[in-house]
């Protein structure tokens, strides 16, 4: 047997020296301690799953999950010329976000090429404090990015690497949430959809808890960003109420259900937002930003939804064919737990027609699998 | 824990080989590369009447997580194929030694299994 994914080597063990010479989270003893299966992802000792990552799956879209995500880097830019800094900095507009109560952005962050760099999420605290939350594999560039663009502005650019990321979603999350920490209860209920904000904002301590109503699931729900002292037992006290660990391999059918770019895979610095279905979160208004001018050249490629009517499983790269020519590949591909099918996003040549309900085959194994186009976010989720 | 099942062979990239009877095996997956794929949701199954050499790639399993090529363990034509795979294919991760096989093999009568390794070799194979 040979497995033709991202290489997993490492085996879970109880002991967390085995992932010494892997990053390591405040919550790795944690998993350890739950049998998950511990692997190395992008150098991180990351759970994969608990047990079944299907089931925890369902756990989210049904009830409560949560998760681990302290690998990926949160950081702070306070300063007077903070709101004019991201507006140059982004593809997406942070005055979008202008009334200072901690709503939350979805953006992504070109080069000149207009190609993007990594996505993110911004949290507008006010006009001379907005917290970034930006992925893990891309951390060295995109902190020596950000810096080398802040040097016209009088910000202060600080990364927090000390902070954990915990994200608690689904239909039942906020209850729950409620039920763990009644203390909190209040600012929880206080936060709309896509908002965070420090729950003892008086503090005016960065360090101190943060809880955004945000997520990477499609579901309601939370992720708290904490000390990472406070990790394990806010972790313990979530799992006492009976919410169910999940690990990375159940985010991703989560993410792709949802229809959400994944760094890497449906974005990389060879296409921009406009080529990678995110044309939804670039703001071509009459401000400039990074990569702008390129994105007014026409768009190369587009991006199209597909689900296997064969029996198998889409993955990354395999070739979409219409017509009996090879028209672009697929750039996220899995098995849809909700769904009990395969689904995809691909990229294919902006040019070739493909509209919802035809039929379009994917190459896998030499075999040409038949699949339908259709709009994504492919579930409706809460 | 991963089952290293004592009454199977197994080939270094994780298949096993039961030996039944008239010079036919029959060939799964082991305990400890179920677990590595996590759930199985699609096993692709060769066709009766196939002939392989070992090592030849024969079929394909899907995981939620990733796809795995199987190879034949030994040489011989491929006599019978798992066909409840088809509608479960989580016996994989269910029964591995048992219900989760996938293909039987008619092997030549002086077959050795020289490839193989027992138990406790493959076990140790997977700690070093």
């Amino acid at each position: 047997m040979s497995t033709s994914s991202t290489p997993d080597t490492s085996e879970s063990h109880r002991d967390t020296d085995k992932f010494k010479h892997l990053l390591q989270t405040p919550l790795l003893s944690e998993h350890l301690a739950l049998n998950a299966r511990v692997v190395d992802f992008g150098g991180w000792a990351l759970p994969v799953n608990y047990g079944s990552q299907v089931d925890e799956h369902h756990a989210v879209r049904n009830d409560v999950g949560m998760f681990d995500v302290s690998h990926m880097t949160v950081s702070d830019i306070t300063g007077p010329d903070t709101i004019s800094f991201l507006r140059f900095l982004l593809a997406n507009d942070i005055d979008k976000a202008n009334s200072n109560n901690g709503k939350a952005l979805y953006s992504c962050m070109l080069n000149e090429q207009g190609c993007v760099i990594d996505d993110l999420i911004v949290y507008r605290l006010s006009d001379q404090h907005c917290r970034l939350v930006t992925n893990a594999a891309t951390n060295e560039k995109d902190m020596s990015w950000i810096a080398q663009q802040a040097a016209a502005y009088s910000i202060a650019f600080i990364e927090r690497p000390e902070l954990a990321l915990i994200a608690v979603q689904g239909p039942n999350a906020l209850k729950k949430m409620k039920q763990t920490f009644p203390e909190h209860s209040d600012f929880i209920e206080s936060l709309n959809r896509f908002q965070g904000g420090f729950v003892n904002e008086a503090e005016n301590n960065h360090d101190s808890l943060f809880i955004g109503r945000t997520g990477y699931t499609g579901e309601d729900g939370v992720e708290m960003i904490l000390p990472a002292t406070d990790a394990s037992n806010t972790w313990q006290a979530l799992l006492k109420n009976g919410v169910q660990p999940c690990g990375l391999g159940a985010r991703d059918t989560l993410r792709l259900e949802a229809g959400m770019a994944l760094y890497g895979n449906d974005l990389d610095e060879e296409h921009t937002p406009l080529e990678s279905g995110l044309k939804w979160t670039v703001s071509l208004d009459e401000r400039d930003f990074i990569g702008k001018s390129a994105l007014l050249n026409d768009a190369r490629f587009k991006t199209i939804g597909l689900i296997l009517e064969d029996r198998g499983v889409l993955r990354g790269h395999q070739a979409v064919i219409i017509d009996g020519l090879p028209v672009g590949e697929i750039t996220s591909g899995s098995f849809s737990p909700s769904l009990e099918k395969s689904i995809a996003i691909a990229r294919i040549h902006i040019n070739v027609q493909a509209t919802i309900d035809d039929i379009v085959h994917v190459e896998v194994r030499n075999k040409q699998l038949q699949c339908r186009v259709v709009k994504y976010p492919f579930v409706k989720f809460n | 824990m991963s089952d290293f099942n004592s009454d199977v062979r197994y080939a270094q990239s994780h298949e096993w080989v039961k030996v039944l009877e008239d010079n036919v095996i029959e060939v799964g997956i082991s305990d400890y590369a179920q677990e590595s794929l996590g759930d199985v949701v699609f096993v692709e199954l060769p066709e009766v009447g196939t002939q392989v050499s070992a090592k030849d790639e024969c079929c394909a399993v899907e995981s939620v997580k990733a796809a795995s090529d199987i190879y034949a363990p030994v040489a011989g034509e491929i006599v019978a194929v798992n066909e409840e795979l088809d509608d479960s294919p989580e016996l994989l991760n269910e029964s591995p030694f048992e219900d989760g096989w996938i293909f039987r093999i008619k092997v030549s009568p002086d077959e050795d299994f020289a490839g193989l390794m027992d138990a406790d070799a493959y076990k140790a194979s997977i700690d070093a």
